[in-house]
């Protein structure tokens, strides 16, 4: 089948979202409206409404000269991120025309419609369509079809009514960069048919391949391909009864029911989930949620039940619940494993029992420590939440290192040896031996409160009375601390 | 004895736990959790224990109170997939607490042991030890790891006490008689 493509352009996406997400008085009132874009030190006007342009305004204009022209302006900063989204809203929306839509830059959407037209009884009506659904939702645009994707491009752009034959607008509408463009303009190629009369090897070699490629896809010689978005999967069932529900008992039995399904899901797009809300509507509209984050990624359902007791127990029913809908709010891919006889099963169970403790306490709370390459005391290990990091790597010891280190607590003493006899929390300690002295000196490069005082000297000492403490000396600015302490 | 609960005081608490932690961790080839009080400012330090238990098999669970570290503690007990939970504790822990903890750790067959302050124990505990380290004068090594375990309580048996020092080659304790210390 012939191609047929049209061209959305959406002259003033950006203002016109602005205004659409107003109140709708505003968007239909005529005052002077623009957002403003924070650009080399200044703020620049980046898109603005038809009666800010009738008043002179342009886009790229100082924001402050706008002002002065236009004492009633109203602004808003522009968000690009929302511009794009929205842009994507509309795609998806354009979908109801045909399946094929790809976007265009960032303010135009291409669709190929071959095919389709006659759904719509013909294309002139659903042009028209498309046009007056477009003005309804108060959005600027710009829709031609013609049998490329170029043509339809230079119609949008730079068409001036119906009938227009591309071969009479300027030679900008083919696309180029603004350099080559006016080089053909310094030449005299004002419009597409002076270029298209000059011999081909000529303009090829005159400006480079671009203009003869953008010439050739804009008559149809060239093909050019529209990438249609790709759907993006949704993670999420729903259930509705026919009849409200209270019992524990058998909202856990519809929660299994769609666990079911919401797992076959995820094993067809090889994804695991990694967080999963549940959402119990009540026949008074209310909501109730429970969340469960899950220590691993997982697509087990008989595994995945058991975890959502806590809080499905936890469910208030009011007068019954007549909508469970299960989300899997994110996903992690979950690839299917090799089993073999030499790698090591996984313990499935400390995961499990990892997703319920973070459920009551917080997943990050569940930590584990992994090894770090550092002399310094504390930074010779990490704390990382388990549920998010691997155990590996070797713990290397060259020196004796306590079994609790605390925030080192001052004592009484002077001199480089350590005190004979100290105060230590409240307790009168003699030493009975000591070891050392291990100079572990900062780590410059990293600025460290804790270590303002400069090197420390490490003694290990054996108190008389039992207690077998870590203390250190800071010779450069003279000092005794504990730090921490043996078994 | 496994499946019960059990109660530990004293200085050399965290080494008593430590050092059980790791003869069970390796028996059974599972993983510990420790459950604390996010508040405790206390760091273990896994170049400390490596000796004693490999720092890979610790989970350390960070609950923000009381009542959510009895909690944590009671689950994983339950769940039994782990070989012992160590509970830090800075409060007492009531009858009714000591006995849910014992009845979770008979569901799941696993160890549990509390880290209390002294005198803080319930009456529920299987047992309960005092361990202090002891200074030693003969001892001119630098790593003395000699303790004084003694047994405060015991549901199923006698009061006794040993001197112990933690062997790190064989990775276990080594009983020292007292006839030694003299």
């Amino acid at each position: 089948m012939r191609k047929r493509v049209v061209s959305m352009w959406f002259q003033r996406l950006p203002s016109d979202r602005a205004l659409r997400a107003c109140a709708q008085v505003t968007a239909n009132d005529n005052r002077p409206f623009v957002l403003t874009h924070h650009e080399k030190n200044t703020d620049r006007i980046y898109c603005l409404n038809r009666s800010a342009e009738a008043q002179g305004l342009h886009r790229g204009m100082g924001f402050s000269d706008a002002r002065a022209y236009c004492p009633e302006l109203q602004s808003q900063p522009a968000d690009t991120v929302a511009d794009a989204r929205f842009l994507q809203m509309l795609a998806r929306w354009s979908k109801r025309y045909c399946p094929w839509v790809g976007l265009d830059g960032a303010d135009g959407l291409v669709l190929n419609i071959a095919g389709s037209a006659h759904l719509f009884g013909g294309e002139a009506a659903m042009l028209d369509d498309m046009r007056h659904r477009l003005a309804r939702a108060g959005l600027n645009a710009r829709i031609a079809a013609a049998n490329t994707r170029g043509a339809a491009w230079a119609l949008t752009h730079y068409g001036r009514g119906a009938g227009d034959d591309i071969r009479t607008l300027p030679v900008t509408a083919l696309r180029l960069d603004a350099k080559t463009d006016i080089a053909l303009q310094r030449l005299g190629l004002r419009r597409i048919s002076d270029l298209v009369d000059l011999p081909r090897a000529t303009i090829a070699r005159r400006f480079g391949p671009d203009v003869v490629l953008r010439l050739d896809q804009a008559m149809g010689a060239q093909d050019e391909v529209i990438a249609p978005l790709g759907e993006v999967p949704h993670y999420g069932v729903r259930l509705t009864f026919p009849d409200p529900i209270g019992l524990t008992e058998d909202v856990m039995m519809g929660t299994k029911r769609l666990l079911a399904r919401l797992c076959e899901k995820l094993k067809e797009q090889d994804m695991g989930a990694r967080k999963l809300q549940l959402t119990l509507r009540r026949v008074d509209q209310s909501a109730q949620q429970v969340e469960l984050r899950l220590a691993a990624p997982m697509r087990d359902a008989a595994r995945v039940l058991p975890l959502f007791e806590r809080g499905v127990n936890a469910v208030d029913a009011g007068f019954g619940i007549d909508q469970l809908r299960l989300e899997a709010t994110q996903v992690e891919p979950l690839l299917p494993a090799q089993i073999t006889t030499t790698t090591a099963a996984r313990p499935d169970g400390l995961d499990d029992l990892v997703t319920r403790l973070g459920n009551r306490i917080g997943l990050e709370n569940i930590q584990r420590f992994l090894p770090a390459d550092s002399h310094i005391p504390e930074r010779s290990f990490q704390i990382a939440p388990a549920a998010y990091s691997e155990a590996q790597g070797t713990w290397a010891r060259h020196r004796p290192r306590p079994l609790k280190l605390f925030v080192p607590e001052p004592i009484a003493g002077v001199g480089s040896q350590p005190p004979v006899r100290f105060r230590w929390r409240r307790m009168t300690l003699t030493t009975g031996r000591s070891t050392g002295p291990e100079r572990i000196a900062p780590q410059w490069w990293l600025p460290d409160e804790a270590w303002r005082s400069g090197v420390r000297d490490y003694w290990k000492v054996d108190t008389c009375e039992g207690r077998r403490l870590w203390l250190f000396y800071t010779p450069q600015t003279p000092g005794w601390f504990v730090h921490g302490e043996f078994a | 004895m496994p499946a019960r609960t059990h109660e530990v005081c004293g200085s050399s608490a965290h080494a008593f736990a430590l050092a059980l932690a790791g003869q069970v961790s390796r028996a059974k080839g599972s993983s510990v959790v420790w459950v604390r009080e996010a508040w405790n400012s206390v760091q273990l330090n896994p170049l400390g224990f490596e000796t004693y238990l490999d720092p890979h098999q610790l989970l350390v669970a960070q609950a923000p109170s009381h009542i959510d570290v009895l909690a944590s503690a009671e689950e994983a007990l339950r769940s039994g997939r782990v070989a012992l939970v160590v509970m830090e504790l800075s409060k007492s822990v009531g009858l009714t607490e000591g006995r849910r903890l014992q009845l979770a750790a008979q569901q799941g067959g696993s160890m549990g042991l509390c880290l209390l302050p002294e005198g803080m124990g319930s009456n529920a505990a299987q047992s309960r030890w005092h361990c202090a380290p002891l200074f030693d004068a003969t001892n001119t090594s630098e790593d003395s790891t000699l303790q004084r375990w003694k047994i405060i309580k015991n549901k199923s048996g006698t009061l006794r006490a040993w001197n112990v020092k933690w062997n790190a080659q064989a990775r276990r304790i080594n009983v020292v008689s007292e006839a030694a210390q003299r």
